[in-house]
Formats: C-alpha cells, sequence, structure tokens
C-alpha cells in the first residue's frame, strides 16, 4: 500500500472522524433523516475538507506560525461560503433540507483539525488525499447511519420503498431521538469490532481536558487547537497593544 | 413583551439546542462528566451566546446590511465569535478574577461550539429578528444548552458506578440517555 492509499485507508476505517474519533457530531446528528441528506452533507463536507487541506498546504510556508488559527479560518469560512452559493445554485432542495448545517461547516472540528495536524506539515498530494479520505470516511459513516434511520423510520432508502407495505416504520427513527440511538449503537458496534481486532481507544475515554498534553489523540483534538489558539491570540493582542 | 417570553421559552425549552437542533454537541459531551464543570461551561456559554448574538445582530445589521455585504456574514460571524471570546477572557481576567477563575478555563472550547454561530445565522437569515429578539433568543438558546449539560452531567455521575456493556461504556451509552432525553423534550413541544 503506498503512502496515498494509505490515507485514503486511515480517514475511510482506521481514523474515521465519525465513528472512531467522535468529531463532527452536530452535522452527523443532524442531517442524517435521509440517505440522501446524509450523503449530501457528507459531499460537502468533503469539498471543503480537500480545497481546504490543499490551500492550506499550499501556503503553509506563507502563514506565520502565531497568526495560523486565524488564517485557516479565514480559509475554510471563505471555502464554506463558496460552497453554500454552489449548493443553492445547482440544489435548491438539498440545500434547503441542509439548512444552517452548510454554513455550520465552518465549525466542523474535522476540517481544522486536519488542517493542523496534516496539511500544516505536509505536501500538497499527500494533504489532497488525507483530506479525501476524511471527507470519504464522513460520507460513509453519515450514509450507513442515513440507511438505518430511514429504512426503520420511514420504510423507504433513498425515497424508493423498500420494506414490505406490511411493515409499520417507527417514525421515531426521523425524529431527534432516533439520531442519538442509533448512533450510539453504530459506535457501539465500531468499538466492538475495533477491540476484538486489537485494543485501542476513542478519543472521548481518555479525554480529559486539564490534560491535553499527554493526550494520545491530541493531534486531531479541537479543543487543543482552541486552547493554543486562545494562547496566541493573547499573545498577538499583547503585542498590538505594545 | 408576550412574543419575547414565546421566543425565551421556545428555544429555551421546546426547540432545545441539544435535544432538537443538534448544535452544541462536541462539549456536550465532552464536558458532561461533572456537574461542577457542567455549570462552569453552561455559564461561559451563557455570558458568550447572549453577547455574541447581540454583537453578530448589530454588526449585520448597521454594517453588512447597509454595505450589502449579506454573503460575507459566516466569515465575519466566525471571526467575530472567535475575537471576542478572546476578549470576553481578557477582560474577565483583568476585571473579574473571581469569576474568571470559575469560567475561564472554559471560554477558549466556547469557539468550537456551534451553538454560537449556529444561533447568529439562525437570527439573521432563519428568524429575522430584530437586535432584541436576537439577544433574547440567544441567552435562551444558551440557557437551554446549560440545562442539556447539567441534567447530563448529573446522570453520568450516578451511571459511572453503573454495571455498562463493555463496548457502549463512554460515548456510546451518553447517546443512548440523549436519545431517551430527546423523547422527553419531545413532550414540551405541545406547550407553544
Amino acid at each position: 500500500m503506498n503512502q496515498y492509499t494509505e490515507r485514503i485507508y486511515n480517514g475511510l476505517i482506521k481514523e474515521n472522524p465519525s465513528m472512531v474519533m467522535i468529531l463532527g457530531m452536530c452535522p452527523t446528528l443532524a442531517t442524517t433523516t435521509t440517505v440522501i441528506n446524509g450523503v449530501g452533507m457528507g459531499l460537502s463536507t468533503t469539498v471543503v475538507l480537500v480545497l481546504a487541506n490543499v490551500v492550506i498546504s499550499l501556503l503553509r510556508k506563507v502563514i506565520p506560525d502565531e497568526v495560523r488559527i486565524p488564517a485557516f479560518i479565514v480559509v475554510i469560512a471563505s471555502l464554506v461560503t463558496v460552497v453554500d452559493f454552489l449548493m443553492q445554485g445547482y440544489f435548491p432542495a438539498l440545500s434547503q433540507s441542509l439548512g444552517v448545517y452548510i454554513p455550520l461547516i465552518v465549525v466542523n472540528c474535522i476540517i481544522l483539525g486536519r488542517a493542523e495536524a496534516f496539511a500544516s506539515k505536509n505536501s500538497v498530494g499527500l494533504s489532497f488525499f488525507d483530506g479525501l479520505g476524511m471527507g470519504l470516511g464522513f460520507t460513509f459513516a453519515l450514509a450507513i447511519l442515513g440507511s438505518i434511520r430511514e429504512l426503520i423510520g420511514s420504510g423507504t432508502w433513498a425515497g424508493m420503498q423498500v420494506m414490505p407495505k406490511a411493515y409499520v416504520p417507527i417514525s421515531i427513527f426521523v425524529l431527534q431521538p432516533g439520531a442519538f440511538f442509533a448512533l450510539g449503537c453504530m459506535i457501539a458496534v465500531m468499538t466492538a469490532i475495533m477491540s476484538r481486532k486489537k485494543k485501542t481507544k476513542t478519543a472521548e475515554q481518555d479525554c480529559n481536558p486539564a490534560d491535553c498534553a499527554g493526550c494520545a489523540s491530541s493531534a486531531h483534538c479541537g479543543k487543543r487547537i482552541f486552547e493554543e489558539t486562545a494562547k496566541a491570540g493573547l499573545k498577538e493582542d499583547g503585542g498590538d497593544k505594545a | 413583551m408576550k412574543e419575547l417570553l414565546i421566543i425565551a421559552i421556545s428555544s429555551a425549552i421546546v426547540n432545545n439546542v441539544v435535544f432538537s437542533q443538534f448544535l452544541g454537541i462536541c462539549p456536550f459531551l465532552g464536558v458532561s462528566k461533572k456537574t461542577d464543570q457542567a455549570v462552569g461551561m453552561g455559564g461561559a456559554v451563557i455570558f458568550v451566546l447572549t453577547l455574541s448574538a447581540f454583537v453578530s445582530e448589530l454588526l449585520y445589521q448597521f454594517i453588512l446590511v447597509p454595505l450589502h455585504f449579506q454573503y460575507l456574514e459566516t466569515i465575519v460571524f466566525i471571526l467575530i465569535i472567535a475575537a471576542m471570546v478572546q476578549f470576553v477572557e481578557m477582560f474577565l481576567k483583568k476585571s473579574m478574577p473571581s469569576l474568571y477563575r470559575s469560567l475561564g478555563v472554559y471560554l477558549p472550547l466556547i469557539t468550537t461550539n456551534c451553538a454560537v454561530l449556529g444561533v447568529a445565522l439562525n437570527n439573521v437569515d432563519k428568524y429575522d429578528y430584530n437586535i432584541l429578539q436576537g439577544t433574547v433568543n440567544g441567552f435562551a438558546t444558551a440557557v437551554g444548552f446549560a440545562i442539556a449539560l447539567i441534567l447530563m452531567a448529573g446522570i453520568r455521575e450516578k451511571i459511572e458506578y453503573n454495571d455498562i456493556p463493555k463496548p457502549f461504556k463512554g460515548t456510546a451509552i451518553v447517546l443512548i440517555i440523549s436519545g431517551l432525553m430527546a423523547i422527553a423534550f419531545i413532550g414540551f413541544s405541545g406547550i407553544i
């Protein structure tokens, strides 16, 4: 396996952002009422993720280290605005049903996490494939969750009737509680499979906000990044005054 | 006045930010292990969200709309929120050290809380609120978040000693509990 396919495998399975790293929970829960919505959300996040990784990787030698997080946020926010308007223009129905969650891709920890942990340190090609892998992993998780919820909750898949006519849909699965139940069970299944393979921990289990330095998954963790931003920001502000 | 009360109740309880709008799930899962931490985070979110809802409305109504720059709202709002969290932190450090000691550690985490950006965007795009309505909505949403967080922290302190199947330990069981709580919160939808 060469290093490019390894990045894709890493994003899809090993460090799957939704099921293993437990990142980007808000869109995962909110947009998976149907498969179409879930995949739409996943793909728009993928586009932003790939473009953000490429742009940040290109600019990694230009951006000064102290202001890198605000710079990353501006890059990501601009790309999200572009994607938002493209969606409104070409897929108005999908854009309508995803609503505020499209602009909220800006605060999705996956994107800033990859920019900080990977794209700001690696070449453009590798960053591209890293973004692609992570994005596809996210899309994959959303597609599965969307399928489960749509099948059980309304008996259809991507709008087609799949379940027999006699099946009475359990509509709570397309409502909010169903999102929590389905994702909870999915994470449990994933944890069971992973722990059978080898002893792995999820980011959540050993996360102690007070002690990010000793955390194994700190490289991908939104919390640590923002704590560092805070420190960097304080330095900047101090500098301005002086 | 009546209208403001309806906005407040609907965004604090009926459309609870965590259980019905799915915003701010990351801090909800991350900082709900201990009740005192949850209270600190809840307080910090109430403080920042009210302020950011007010400032973003102000900026939108008086700068972005007159200049026809509405399409820049996402970029402007996220920068405003990030800058404001910094500002609030510095202000508290200088002028209210005791409050800073209790809320300080939670402030940097708030920038990643999508509820803050979500409320700012919903205020101007979805609901078209004026400045007062927007601020009330921000405050009430944050109160709803604090309620959810503190309830969850109380439950998690109890289940620590329960015998949970191994794969469900950690995030999975918290999500299942959130599902049960979301069912309870659906019950409020008859109020308004």
